[in-house]
């Protein structure tokens, strides 16, 4: 299996071993990522405002590559796979946006949202199946008790992310217990962090984060996971003791690799 | 050559003050075939239908062509005169230079020029018109009501009550409905079952009235005073004409973990049932998906016990064919499904439940004997909150309905009262948008939840309901405060949206009666004809119109029922006289016109046709049965071969008022 690989800047800084581990796990499944060349940011922000174009062109260049390509593009970071998904269905369903970029782009053949966007737990869960990499794994986490925590990108707008039941969901769930751990459900789980909230109102995510861990750890958890750099980063400082860890770090581990 | 008289009505200032109604009278005076004209202040009025009438007779006119209001105004009034002075009554033509010119123009110039197209465009037209005559057709005086609820039971007990015999189908094993599973009733509080029970009594021992429990329409043919029907009667295991209802099969049946649909899951019961105890009819019925003797042929507990020997494990669907006159839809509603509000977490907990969960707690005949406890732990819930508008008023965009349900602000103040009122230690939450309460002693019912019995009503949508310790920890916003609220709940009741049941589209399907997005049937007219379908012979009662409340539910039924007694006390029913008609020669059988026709009135036949060169021949050719066609052209618009042609409209009379148009 080939697929595009979109790294996005965080992957490249603060959160290399999310980047590392990602490409190492992949590589043992048997799966080839191609990173997307000379890809750009991905804009870090989906922009809301309806009359905006130029922040999202970097975006549509990067699903251009993808359709380009001709494989789907798959991104670990989850602020990078809202801005890659919410962009690509803006130009799908979108005429007035994707009709402007396309003519800033000077696109001879318009881009009208043809590529397929995944994130890497959505690659791991319909293209190689979770009951695979349960076969896989030759260190299965047994006793582990592992909290998903899925934060808002991964799973909102639920229409256009289409990720799972933005209210209820199991994917994370269902990856843990095929790495051979426990899965602990909480109701935090798809909770807001807090956020960029961390560069002017430390406080407010200092009590949204420790709800996250406090609820975690109530449900008997020993770490968290996550997929979101910026989650990390907000529960790791603000939130308690449980140690949070990227969901890749745990399929590395359970893999078996070094 | 017609001889036409020309009739301009001012409609008070309504025309007068826009069009030149002198000058237009004389314009179409002008025309050729006119022979007389006259403009008079109102025309609908006695004085100027008798200026028609005497025209008419003083002119030996052949027809009349009026220019005034819409033809859905006043149309039969003047094919009324005119037919009084011995003209056929299809010889009248309307200019509508009201609606359509008048009141939508303000240039007086402009606007009498219009007028005067439109009244010879009615001329070119009246020259091609031929008299007609509407037919008749017989009336079967029998009613089918579909659904046996609340709003089905009225009706069948006001056409019985006129001497009308009526069937109930109804695909429960009881009739009953939703009103049966209610505890208490608002804004008066009685029990639902005291006031419901004994109509159910009335309907079983009316000897008007049949009751086809554990049924389902499954074919409609035919069209208004003659429908077939075809109901399947689905197989109970049980001989109805034997089984006294005693009850001894429901307790020793040994298959116990059976669902309880009744109590919404709450609790469970037999393989072999009764739903409750004054179900009509009162016959046992075995849930073929959980019989261990159907399903594996070892067991048969309950034909043993039966005294009656009324148990048949070797029963069969039936198929009845009946007729009817007129069918009455009341197929009711239900409350969504909240799989898609998981914000709630009611997939999450058992302690979070909807209103009808909430009623069957509260019902003495209900799973908890009608103890309020929780489900998770059959403890006594210290604070409840109750959250209005699950899935109501939405924006179209999400998984719920953009209508508002109606019932739900009046049964949660309903519960919130009864809470306060047998349990004062139980405080009680009620999360709302807007309360909405108009009705007979309505408002006056939600006041005194909040004034006499401290009800917390709080403006603000709740955001999340975690399960965590026990306890329900209710995260919502007081919009009146702009806080944030945290309420550690035992018990969070939902107030889910309504929609129609699932069988309503497929009805409405055999039924050619018409729906609108939501799946509520649509009404004949939204003001003026509220509980007749646009299709003839079908009548609506209850919530498959719209969301309704019992008293509102009971007013249309009983409204539904006057109109099935008004038609069924017909002999005859006259038909449209505009009705379609193919040219044998030129269709070719080809069926296009059967698929779009809306209303089922074609149909094709084999018929022998004698050749030019006198060899016969057989074709199949169109045939419309004009008792049901209603005469929308949709057929003639779709005949390839031009073929098929509507009296009173053909196509050489539409052509004749283009060309008078565009003259």
């Amino acid at each position: 299996m080939v697929f595009s690989y979109y790294p996005g800047c965080t992957l490249r800084t603060k959160a290399k071993e999310l980047d590392r581990k990602a490409r190492l796990a992949a590589k043992e499944l048997g799966i080839e990522l191609c990173e997307v060349p000379e890809w750009q940011c991905c804009g870090g922000c989906y922009p809301v405002a309806k009359d905006e174009i130029a922040t999202k062109l970097s975006a549509v260049r990067t699903l251009m590559a993808a359709k380009e390509a001709d494989r789907p593009v798959v991104t670990v970071c989850s602020a990078c796979h809202n801005v890659l998904k919410r962009v690509n269905d803006d130009m799908k369903n979108d005429p007035v946006i994707s009709d402007r970029a396309n003519r800033y782009l000077q696109n001879e053949v318009p881009y009208q949202g043809e590529a397929e966007v995944l994130h890497f737990l959505e690659m791991l869960r319909d293209k190689v199946g979770f009951d695979r990499i349960a076969e896989k794994v030759t260190k299965p986490l047994t006793g582990r008790k592992i909290a998903a925590y899925y934060g808002c990108l991964l799973l909102r707008p639920g229409k256009v992310m289409a990720f799972d039941d933005p209210e209820n969901p199991t994917i994370i769930e269902d990856f843990i217990r095929a790495l051979g751990a426990e899965a602990v459900v909480y109701p935090y789980r798809n909770e807001c962090c807090g956020a960029y909230l961390a560069l002017e109102d430390r406080d407010s995510v200092k009590k949204k984060s420790s709800a996250v861990l406090n609820g975690a750890k109530a449900g008997g958890a020993d770490s968290v996971i996550t997929a979101c750099p910026l989650c990390l980063y907000n529960l790791q400082k603000c939130g308690g003791e449980i140690p949070v860890l990227y969901f890749t770090e745990l399929l590395f581990e359970a893999l078996g690799l070094e | 050559m017609q001889r036409i008289g020309v009739f301009v009505c001012w409609c008070g200032s309504n025309i007068a003050a826009t069009v030149d109604v002198k000058a237009v009278a004389e314009a179409l005076g002008k025309e050729p075939g006119v022979v007389f004209f006259e403009d008079y202040q109102y025309m609908c009025s006695e004085e100027g239908q008798n200026k028609i009438k005497n025209a008419i007779k003083d002119y030996a006119l052949t027809g009349a062509v009026i220019c005034s209001c819409s033809p859905r105004m006043h149309e039969n009034t003047f094919r009324k005169a005119a037919a009084a002075a011995g003209i056929n009554s299809f010889m009248v033509e309307i200019a509508n230079i009201r609606e359509q010119c008048s009141w939508i123009h303000k240039d007086k110039v402009s606007a009498t020029e219009k007028a005067i197209v439109l009244g010879r465009a009615a001329i070119a037209k009246l020259h091609l018109n031929a008299p007609l005559t509407a037919g008749e057709s017989p009336v079967v005086k029998r009613a089918l009501v579909i659904g046996g609820g609340i709003a089905g039971i009225q009706t069948a007990l006001d056409i019985a009550d006129a001497g009308f015999e009526v069937d109930i189908v109804e695909k429960k094993p009881t009739i009953g409905g939703k009103m049966s599973q209610i505890d208490k009733t608002f804004p008066t509080l009685d029990c639902a079952a005291c006031i419901l029970t004994p109509k159910m009594v009335d309907v079983a021992q009316s000897e008007k009235i049949r009751i086809f429990a554990y049924s389902e329409v499954e074919a409609v043919k035919g069209f208004v005073g003659n429908f077939n029907v075809s109901i399947r009667k689905k197989a109970r295991y049980v001989d109805e004409v034997k089984c006294t209802g005693c009850g001894l099969c429901t307790e020793k049946c040994p298959q116990k973990k059976v669902p309880n649909d009744f109590n919404l899951g709450l609790d469970q019961k037999r393989a072999i049932y009764i739903p409750f105890a004054q179900a009509v009819p009162k016959i046992a019925t075995i849930d073929a998906d959980y019989c261990t003797m159907l399903k594996t042929g070892k067991c048969g507990v309950c034909s043993k016990v039966c005294t009656a020997g009324a148990i048949d494990y070797k029963q069969k669907d039936t198929v009845l064919e009946e007729q009817y006159g007129a069918i009455v839809v009341a197929t009711g509603f239900n409350p969504i499904e909240l799989t898609k509000y998981d914000e709630f977490a009611y997939s999450q907990s058992p302690d979070v439940i909807t209103s009808l969960e909430f009623e069957r707690i509260t019902n003495a005949a209900g799973p908890t004997g009608g103890t309020l406890l929780r489900p998770s732990d059959g403890t006594h819930p210290h604070k409840i909150v109750f959250v209005q508008c699950v899935g109501s008023r939405e924006d179209g965009n999400g998984c719920g309905k953009t209508y508002c349900s109606k019932i739900c602000c009046m049964y949660t103040a309903k519960h919130a009262m009864l809470t306060r009122e047998k349990y004062p230690d139980t405080e009680v939450y009620v999360f709302y948008i807007d309360v909405r309460t108009p009705g007979k002693n309505f408002d006056e019912f939600y006041r005194r939840a909040v004034e006499e019995y401290g009800v917390h009503y709080i403006k603000g949508m709740v955001g999340k309901v975690s399960p965590e310790n026990g306890k329900l920890m209710v995260r919502a916003s007081d919009l009146i405060e702009g806080k944030q609220l945290l309420i550690d709940a035992d018990l969070v009741v939902l107030a889910a949206a309504i929609e129609p049941d699932k069988s309503a589209r497929p009805l409405a399907t055999m039924l050619t009666a018409s729906m609108d997005t939501n799946d509520f049937f649509t009404e004949a007219h939204p003001k003026l004809r509220p509980v007749e379908s646009p299709t003839a012979g079908i009548f609506l009662s209850g919530c498959c119109q719209g969301p309704k409340d019992i008293p509102e539910t009971v007013a249309q039924a009983s409204a539904c029922a006057a109109k099935v007694i008004g038609l069924l006390n017909k002999d005859k029913l006259t038909c449209n006289a505009c009705v379609a008609h193919p040219d044998e020669m030129l269709c070719n059988g080809c069926s296009t016109c059967e698929k779009v026709c809306p209303y089922g009135a074609i149909t094709y036949e084999s018929k022998e046709f004698r050749m030019p060169d006198r060899t016969t021949r057989i074709r199949r050719v169109a045939s419309v049965n004009p008792a049901v066609c209603q005469g929308c052209g949709a057929c003639t618009v779709a005949c390839p071969s031009g073929a098929m042609d509507l009296h009173g409209f053909s196509n050489r009379q539409i052509m004749a008022e283009v060309d008078a148009i565009c003259k």
